[in-house]
């Protein structure tokens, strides 16, 4: 057993134990972290694979990017633990066993199905554009030549999910000074200026208030 | 013993089976149902990576690649719905979600 099949087990033991820990953490904010742990040890993975561009995207992407948001959320929220567990623990045998007829069904199929050996194709593989190119160089030739629509569609894809992100979480502020630029330009003089006629008034005499009819007595009595 | 192309896939089946019974174990907590999705993805793409190292083919990374961005994006609508609904809601429960009576 060499050093890369010994790392092999090591990853792959803490990510099925992170895997199990994040479906069966009794709190969330766990779950999250432990979801954390499981894309890391995913990536240590690639890299055995040769996968290091994915890998470093992976790390960066998910462990840097997705998870903080999915952390931002759980804190976030004022979850009532209890009421989501409920029913946790009666569905558990049968989940323990669907499970465990998929794994040891595709296990069974795939571990004597694919016994491929050590390293390959691997010469073949980067063989198409030059043999001693490195990974993320061989990868982005091919996005950038043969998938370059799809890229494109992509970033159209992200650019989509950023706007309905924003927009359906987008509250607006119920204090808000702003003023409406439709409604302002709509405006008429009349809803702003308002012309009153008004007697003439003499010197020394009180002006009259015609518009307070509950003043009107009293500048009456001071005459008299 | 040497690491071989089955180690990989197995591993990936048995991720892939875990976020089952995630999905299963968890069906009233929406947001391990989404983080049970991530790693189904994550399994998935187990799969396409080992499969690109030992066939020696490198559009198998490039599909991860779009995989990887077509989550990202998921994951976001999701959570930004997960808020509103929280919002309106006060609760994430799944058995609660009946108001379009379906």
């Amino acid at each position: 057993m060499d050093v890369k099949t010994g790392f092999f087990y090591l990853f792959s033991v803490v990510l099925l134990f992170a895997s199990f820990r994040v479906v069966t953490a009794r709190n969330p904010v766990h779950a999250v972290l432990f979801l954390m742990l499981a894309f890391s040890q995913a990536s240590g993975l690639w890299l055995l694979l040769q996968a290091e561009f994915l890998a470093m995207v992976l790390v960066l992407v998910y462990l840097g990017a997705v998870m903080v948001l999915f952390l931002f959320v759980v804190m976030m929220l004022d979850l009532n633990l209890d009421t989501l567990r409920q029913g946790f623990w009666k569905h558990f045998p049968l989940a323990a066993s669907l499970g465990a007829l998929i794994a040891l069904e595709m296990a069974a199929v795939l571990m004597s199905g694919f016994r491929t050996s050590e390293a390959p194709k691997v010469a073949a593989a980067v063989g198409q554009i030059g043999p001693q190119i490195s990974n993320s160089k061989a990868l982005g030739i091919l996005l950038y030549t043969e998938y370059l629509m799809p890229i494109q569609v992509a970033a159209a894809i992200l650019l989509v999910a950023m706007i309905a992100a924003i927009a359906l979480t987008l509250r607006q502020r119920k204090d808000s000074k702003a003023i409406s630029a439709s409604e302002q330009v709509n405006v008429l003089p009349s809803d702003r200026l308002v012309v009153m006629k008004m007697d003439a008034v003499k010197v020394g005499e009180a002006p009259k208030a015609p518009e307070v009819p509950a003043d009107a007595d009293a500048p009456k009595e001071t005459k008299q | 013993m040497t690491l071989t192309l089955g180690h990989f896939l197995s591993l990936g089946a048995m991720l892939f089976a875990l976020s089952v019974i995630g999905i299963f174990l968890n069906r009233k907590n929406l947001i391990v149902l989404l983080m049970a999705i991530e790693l189904m993805l994550l399994a998935v793409n187990m799969n396409f990576v080992a499969f690109s190292h030992y066939l020696g083919d490198m559009h198998g990374q490039v599909f991860v690649f779009f995989i990887l961005t077509v989550a990202a994006a998921e994951s976001a609508i999701g959570l930004a719905i997960l808020v509103l609904l929280f919002r309106n809601m006060s609760s994430i429960n799944v058995d609660e979600l009946d108001s379009l009576k379906g």
